[in-house]
């Protein structure tokens, strides 16, 4: 789950990470408010997406007084904002935060994130901030200190001391750095972060350090205990068939192409985009629809794919091991009448009860296609889309 | 020989008096797996029946327990997410060789934190989480995959999906083409096995003449599975990757399918097996015909 950097800022400084002065607005007047809180000078008025490349995008703006920010902020507000990573629809900017301007004498960079080959939380610092880390990945990788976090003991002072100097802080600076580096670790890991980056991690022209974005992505599967996170979810930043479908239970992400797709099983239903596009087709999404593809799962996974202009037609793939053929294609035929479903379906079941499935299927009254394996069903949807 | 289980598992259930646990422990029985125990906190002294009242399961408050009254030798978890780390390294503790967590939904510093727990219980050798388990057909199934499609025979499957793995065995089965063993590792980001320890035990099995490789974005375990393949097995090597399709930054259903930062496409997975000599099919339709050709040129390099 992502979050807007504000509200990453606020879990930080919750943890004890040095972030900078700033509030979140939502309208002009409340930009006004904020800056005068701030004492009225410099400001940076930063859009709030789900996406990078803001700046470059034209939504990060260094301003000087309250008119100038409103002015900026106005300009945002309630506008599109596009970025290399929104795509080309862009986001609409709900937000903005306003915080106080900083002379910046150094740019760093500082990430954690799990390593899945060593299953441990790996910490990345480098004196190479304020650009794509993974640039600096791929050209320097020399530049990029790693230390992994041993579950059994957490991150030691030890590790963010040779964090600390590799990056080159002196003096004072030091026990600021292992400060800094200690709480992060602590916010990401009480709450079950996936991803939490500095980038750029930020020493000021009076040797202050702070955190000047903050990005935290979180484990799906820990929300369960982190309501007040769950909480901070943006559904305005996502696609509202994928926030329909989350409520429905439904694992949906939407594409770009002509041929629903509805299965079970993440593995099946990806291999089911593929074999789509291998045979000369666009799929329209990914839909798991899991162990329950009983008669309501599937009105609502149908409601969901169709509710995509662009869908021409539908496959429905189901290999059913506890889930029974016939369940399935009594599901089907329902959800078919309910809705009135006007594209073609092609429907392709395997496994228990198959041959009462596509009994019920063909004297259904309902013109569905029956396919015998992925590959007759990819080849007959792909043919159905384009007529 | 069958790998990690076969006609003596003796098989204990954590979750038994659950919906899914007691379900699947009914499907395992009718399979002719020995269930021995059930373990449900609270439920000790008690005797699990199933739906059918037909069998006589004791249950346990504690896995510890079990094992020692029973002689119960493999576990299979179906505790929800929230308890199920604690349930994997109860049994770890509990000294058994072999577990297989079915539950989709542990948090990702959970699994760490088990992974920790088993480097200091290197007998006990973990199956999953998210994963549908373990099947040597005709001889045991622990786990959630339909018998009936299953064959016995000698092509090994590992897989880190489900449903895919089914695909794979249908077209196997309607080939005549049975399985030695279908290992499911399991569709999370942080597993107990992975392809490279499963490719081992299959290249040591005899009873194991060829081997079909599933895999998906994400991660880099295909890519560590190449190198081993192209290092130490002679076994002719059928591999897929769902997911050339998927779109990057997303997670496609799985927790560790996911093209993160440029890296875990499928497209370097199917580069990298191919490079070590894996004979990778373009599509899922073709899992068994590629294997039904390989066996027949004797591809033994």
């Amino acid at each position: 789950m992502k979050i807007h950097e504000y509200q990453a800022k606020q879990i930080l400084a919750r943890f004890g990470v040095k972030v900078p002065r700033g509030e979140v607005a939502a309208t002009p007047d409340e930009v006004r408010e904020i800056v005068d809180r701030l004492g009225g000078g410099t400001v940076v008025v930063k859009a709030q997406i789900h996406a990078g490349g803001r700046g470059k995008g034209g939504g990060v703006k260094v301003v000087k007084g309250a008119d100038a920010a409103v002015v900026a902020a106005t300009a945002m507000l309630g506008k599109m904002l596009v970025t290399h990573q929104t795509g080309p629809e862009g986001r609409i900017v709900q937000h903005v935060l306003i915080e106080e301007g900083l002379g910046i004498a150094r740019e760093l960079y500082l990430g954690l994130v799990i390593d899945r080959a060593t299953g441990r939380a790996v910490y990345m610092a480098s004196t190479e901030g304020g650009v794509e880390i993974e640039e600096v990945a791929a050209n320097h990788p020399e530049k990029i200190l790693r230390e992994s976090v041993d579950p059994a003991v957490g991150f030691q002072l030890f590790q963010a001391r040779k964090l600390a100097f590799g990056l080159g802080l002196t003096g004072g600076m030091i026990s600021d750095g292992v400060q800094f580096l200690t709480s992060l670790y602590h916010a990401f890991e009480a709450t079950d972060a996936s991803l939490a980056e500095i980038n750029p991690l930020i020493v000021t022209t009076d040797n202050h350090l702070l955190a000047l974005d903050a990005k935290m992505n979180f484990d799906d599967n820990a929300l369960f205990r982190h309501p007040d996170i769950k909480a901070l979810r943006d559904v305005n930043e996502e696609d509202p068939l994928e926030v329909k479908a989350t409520n429905y239970g439904l694992n949906y992400i939407r594409l770009d192409g002509t041929v629903g797709c509805m299965v079970n099983g993440a593995g099946l239903a990806m291999s089911t985009m593929d074999i789509i596009q291998y045979a000369g087709g666009s799929p329209a999404n990914f839909l798991d629809v899991g162990g329950g593809a009983n008669e309501e799962q599937v009105r609502h996974g149908f409601e969901i794919i169709l509710g995509d202009p662009n869908v021409r037609a539908v496959l429905i793939n189901i290999f059913g091991g506890i889930m029974r053929c016939d369940i399935v294609a009594n599901g089907v035929v329902s959800a078919s009448q309910q809705l009135g479903i006007k594209v073609p379906v092609v429907v392709r079941l395997e496994g228990t009860n198959v041959e009462l499935g596509q009994k019920i299927l063909a004297e259904s009254g309902l013109n569905f296609i029956v396919a015998q394996g992925m590959k007759d069903a990819a080849e007959k949807v792909v043919a159905a889309a384009k007529n | 020989m069958s790998i990690l289980v076969d006609q003596n598992t003796r098989l204990l259930v954590q979750g038994i008096t659950g919906r899914e646990g007691g379900f699947h422990a009914e499907q395992a029985i009718e399979y002719g797996t020995q269930v021995v125990a059930g373990v449900t906190p609270g439920k000790g002294g008690t005797i699990w029946e199933g739906a059918s009242a037909k069998h006589e399961v004791p249950v346990f408050n504690t896995v510890a327990k079990a094992v020692e009254m029973t002689g119960a030798n493999v576990s299979v978890i179906f505790v929800p997410p929230p308890f199920a780390a604690d349930a994997i390294m109860e049994a770890a503790d509990a000294g058994l060789p072999l577990v297989v967590a079915i539950t989709e939904g542990i948090p990702t510093l959970d699994m760490i934190r088990v992974r920790q727990f088993l480097a200091d219980h290197p007998g006990t050798r973990l199956i999953g989480p998210n994963c549908p388990g373990i099947i040597s057909p005709g001889k045991c199934k622990v786990g959630i995959m339909p018998a009936r499609i299953h064959k016995q025979g000698n092509i090994g499957v590992i897989s880190r999906s489900g449903t895919l793995t089914y695909e794979a065995v249908g077209q196997l089965t309607a080939l005549g083409i049975g399985q030695s063993t279908c290992i499911g590792i399991g569709g999370d980001p942080i597993i107990g096995t992975n392809f490279v320890d499963a490719l081992a035990l299959m290249n040591a099995d005899p009873d194991t003449h060829g081997i079909i490789l599933i895999g998906e974005i994400g991660g880099s375990a295909e890519e560590d599975a190449a190198a081993y393949i192209k290092a130490k097995v002679k076994k002719p090597v059928v591999g897929f990757i769902a997911g050339r399709t998927a779109p990057p930054g997303r997670r496609m259903g799985h927790a560790g399918a996911i093209i993160a930062g440029g890296k875990g496409t499928a497209a370097d997975k199917i580069a990298a097996l191919r490079a070590a000599g894996v004979v990778v099919a373009e599509s899922p339709a073709l899992l068994g015909e590629t294997m039904a050709g390989m066996l027949k040129r004797g591809a033994v390099s």
